[in-house]
């Protein structure tokens, strides 16, 4: 279970996070809807622990365990996975290296034993025949001219490799056609289990046609707005934000 | 996040300790310091050399004195000491050296012991069997390896100075005709004092069938090392070749002048490989070797091909500029490099590719990564002279920095004088990324994985160059040389 409690956060001394609380059971899937400016890939990398976000107040838990106190790859290793709005790139590391550091590296730290080059690959074959992705980019280097379809379906594929108990998607749909659209979907789909939760944020309806959340909350100023079933999103696709904007009286940045 | 981050590449570069610093207590004969033309008579008596080596020895020296130390470097914020050439001794030979060992079983425990110490094993069934080793300890060579199994195939790997003894008629042919003694002054300065180095010989049509590689390391305080290697390759021979470097902890600075030559004839192929990991100086920029040679190939023949490969970690300051004279049609020069400087190191290196035979190709990959207050130059010069017809060359320049203390500059020089020559030069600098860093976080890796990795990445195009026996324990000293705590 994730809990956020009255989290405030700030960037250079402009708080762009005002007091968000919000708790995702085991095995639910919530959505963060809200407008450019919001404060959504915020949210995300503050989970993260990207060092550019200043947390001000609040506090965050998985599990009951303080994720504010630990350094960014404690908490993937803790079981906290993001998927990236635009993953990097890093030239000549092969995707297959990468990612068995990554597992190795999260192995480790619960105690499991390390992963040889063939233990990996039964894993990788695994994972790619539950999710119906092909294995063909992790020989190229990590995300290194991959397409953003590509992009983002190495994201899904490297969450299910590291199996976490909590998954972030920084608008994973943004710059993707349907059909990638729908691989990404249909990852996701795969990996939901009952256990594992997902944060989904993202700008538009659309994604939530083939990932349909439980919960939706809008997200306005830093500030949860609204909070609702997945016919809020909907509502939010037929109507805009402008509405809601105005009712939490902060469109203008009060 | 910049500041933290910084501070995070500094924490690490701080850390870097060198794990190859320890001295071996071992009773040496050493020359007193100074250089005079005594002293350059003492050497080749003492190497019981003919005369005419003696003379152009002497011949060397006598030029050397007309010349100035080169001050072309870029040395940003350097306090550049300069070399006091009568402060250093110019021989120094473990005792056991006089009557040298037959075989290995011979050799002072004492030296077995310290190159085993440095991961380089001289026990012929040990780690690196299939690797052909001469150990060069200060000025002389200690063992040479698998001497007997290279001879069957008529491949000669030994000692330069019992080179000169044993093969007068092609050290006499070749020494000095790649790089003469007066071609600048730190070579002059080793034509005139240079005490041991490899010398092989690949006969016509022979693969020499394993890997040759020297190990130097200069032990003894206050004692310059100046070691020669001179590889000749016949029609259709090959060869692979490695050197290795270390050298103990020293406050002082000490003086490294090595002249390597290499030749190929017709179609004969010389892959030459540097690991150099001498003493860097600490932190404050105190101590480390100057590392200051000259490396020269001669593409002889047609369709020759000669490829140095360099990992430079070492060094409180390295010049050196590894090159091809592509005389023979179709022959081919290649340059693969890694530098990493680090603290208060400076790097100056690059290569020459001359191109004067006709469809002549030469390839360079050059990666500098800076850290700490490094400073890492590249300095490349592509000549295609009027006679090169279809020359062909392209470099390729990445420099990468980490923290905002250090520096990365590159020099190239291209001059073309046959229209049908085509040469690309790209570049680029990269500062490595945060976002780099925080992904592999992202994915439960530490920053200071995350980083040799990263850098590993970076070089992986040269590393792959280097033979798989070695290419292992270049990535081993990257990740040392990356160690420490960050965050």
């Amino acid at each position: 279970m994730l809990q956020i409690t009255n989290l405030h956060a700030s960037v250079e001394g402009t708080e762009i996070l005002r007091g968000i609380d919000l708790t995702i059971p085991s095995g639910e899937v919530h959505s963060i809807m809200g407008p450019n400016g919001s404060g959504k890939s915020t949210l995300a990398r503050v989970l993260a622990g990207e060092e550019t976000y200043e947390v001000t107040e609040g506090s965050i838990t998985l599990d009951g365990e303080d994720l504010l106190d630990m350094d960014p790859d404690e908490r993937a290793c803790e079981g906290l996975f993001m998927a990236f709005q635009y993953p990097v790139e890093i030239p000549g590391v092969s995707t297959k290296y990468f990612l068995r550091a990554a597992v190795n590296a999260v192995r480790a730290h619960r105690e499991l034993s390390e992963l040889d080059a063939y233990e990996f690959l039964q894993l990788v074959k695994e994972k790619a025949q539950a999710l119906a992705l092909d294995t063909s980019l992790l020989d190229r280097s990590v995300n290194e001219g991959f397409s953003g379809g590509e992009k983002k379906r190495a994201e899904i594929f490297q969450m299910a490799m590291l199996d976490p108990k909590m998954c972030v998607l920084d608008e994973t749909d943004s710059g993707l056609d349907i059909d990638a659209l729908k691989v990404v979907s249909d990852g996701v789909n795969a990996l939901r289990d009952g256990n594992r939760s997902f944060l989904v944020i993202t700008h538009y309806q659309r994604l939530l046609n083939y990932i349909v959340p439980d919960v939706v909350h809008v997200l306005v100023n830093g500030r949860i707005a609204r909070t609702g079933g997945k016919e809020l999103a909907q509502l939010l696709e037929a109507e805009g934000y402008a509405g809601i904007e105005a009712e939490s009286g902060v469109a203008n940045g009060a | 996040m910049a500041n933290d981050s910084n501070q995070m590449l500094d924490a690490w570069a701080e850390q870097n300790d060198y794990k190859w610093g320890f001295v071996t207590d071992i009773e040496s004969e050493t020359l007193p310091p100074g250089l005079d033309e005594d002293v350059v008579r003492a050497i080749s008596a003492r190497k019981k050399e003919p005369q005419w080596l003696l003379e152009w020895r002497l011949k060397a020296y006598r030029h050397w004195l007309t010349m100035d130390e080169p001050d072309w470097a870029h040395f940003p914020d350097h306090d550049w000491r300069p070399i006091d050439y009568n402060g250093i001794s110019y021989y120094s030979a473990p005792k056991s050296d006089d009557d040298r060992p037959k075989s290995l079983d011979e050799v002072d425990p004492k030296l077995l012991e310290t190159y085993e110490k440095l991961g380089i094993p001289l026990e012929e069934r040990a780690a690196l069997a299939g690797v052909a080793v001469d150990a060069v300890f200060d000025s002389v060579s200690v063992a040479t390896t698998y001497r007997e199994k290279l001879a069957e195939v008529g491949v000669i790997f030994c000692p330069i100075s019992e080179a000169v003894h044993d093969h007068p008629e092609l050290v006499q042919q070749y020494l000095g005709r790649i790089v003469p003694p007066n071609d600048n002054f730190f070579a002059a300065l080793n034509s005139a004092v240079f005490t041991d180095g490899s010398f092989v010989f690949i006969p016509k049509g022979v693969t020499c069938p394993m890997e040759l590689s020297t190990y130097f390391r200069i032990n003894s305080l206050n004692t310059g090392q100046f070691e020669r290697t001179l590889i000749i390759a016949e029609e259709g021979a090959s060869v692979s070749y490695l050197e290795g470097c270390t050298a103990p902890m020293r406050d002082e600075n000490q003086l490294h002048a090595a002249v390597v030559e290499l030749i190929a004839l017709d179609d004969a192929s010389i892959k030459y490989s540097t690991i150099q990991n001498w003493y860097p100086g600490d932190e404050n920029g105190k101590g480390g070797i100057y590392n200051f040679v000259t490396k020269r190939g001669l593409c002889e023949g047609d369709r020759s091909h000669i490829s140095w490969t360099q990992v430079e970690t070492g060094s409180a300051i390295t010049w050196k500029y590894p090159s091809c004279i592509l005389k023979g049609h179709d022959s081919i020069g290649e340059f693969y490099s890694v530098a990493l400087t680090n603290m208060k190191q400076q790097a100056d290196t690059g290569t020459k590719m001359i191109h004067i035979g006709r469809n002549t190709r030469s390839n360079i990959v050059s990666k500098g990564i800076s850290a700490g207050n490094g400073q890492n130059t590249y300095r490349g010069q592509v000549k295609i002279r009027p006679k090169a017809t279809n020359a062909r060359n392209y470099t390729q320049c990445d420099s990468m920095l980490m923290g905002d203390r250090c520096g990365a500059h590159t020099f190239p020089y291209i001059e073309a004088d046959n229209d049908t020559a085509i040469v690309e030069h790209e570049a680029s600098t990269s500062k490595i990324g945060e976002d780099q860093i925080f992904y592999c976080n992202q994915r439960g890796i530490s920053s200071e994985d995350a980083v040799s990795m990263i850098v590993n990445g970076f070089c992986r195009e040269v590393l792959a160059e280097l033979p798989m026996e070695f290419a292992v324990e270049a990535k081993k000293l990257l990740e040392v040389s990356l160690e420490g705590s960050v965050g």
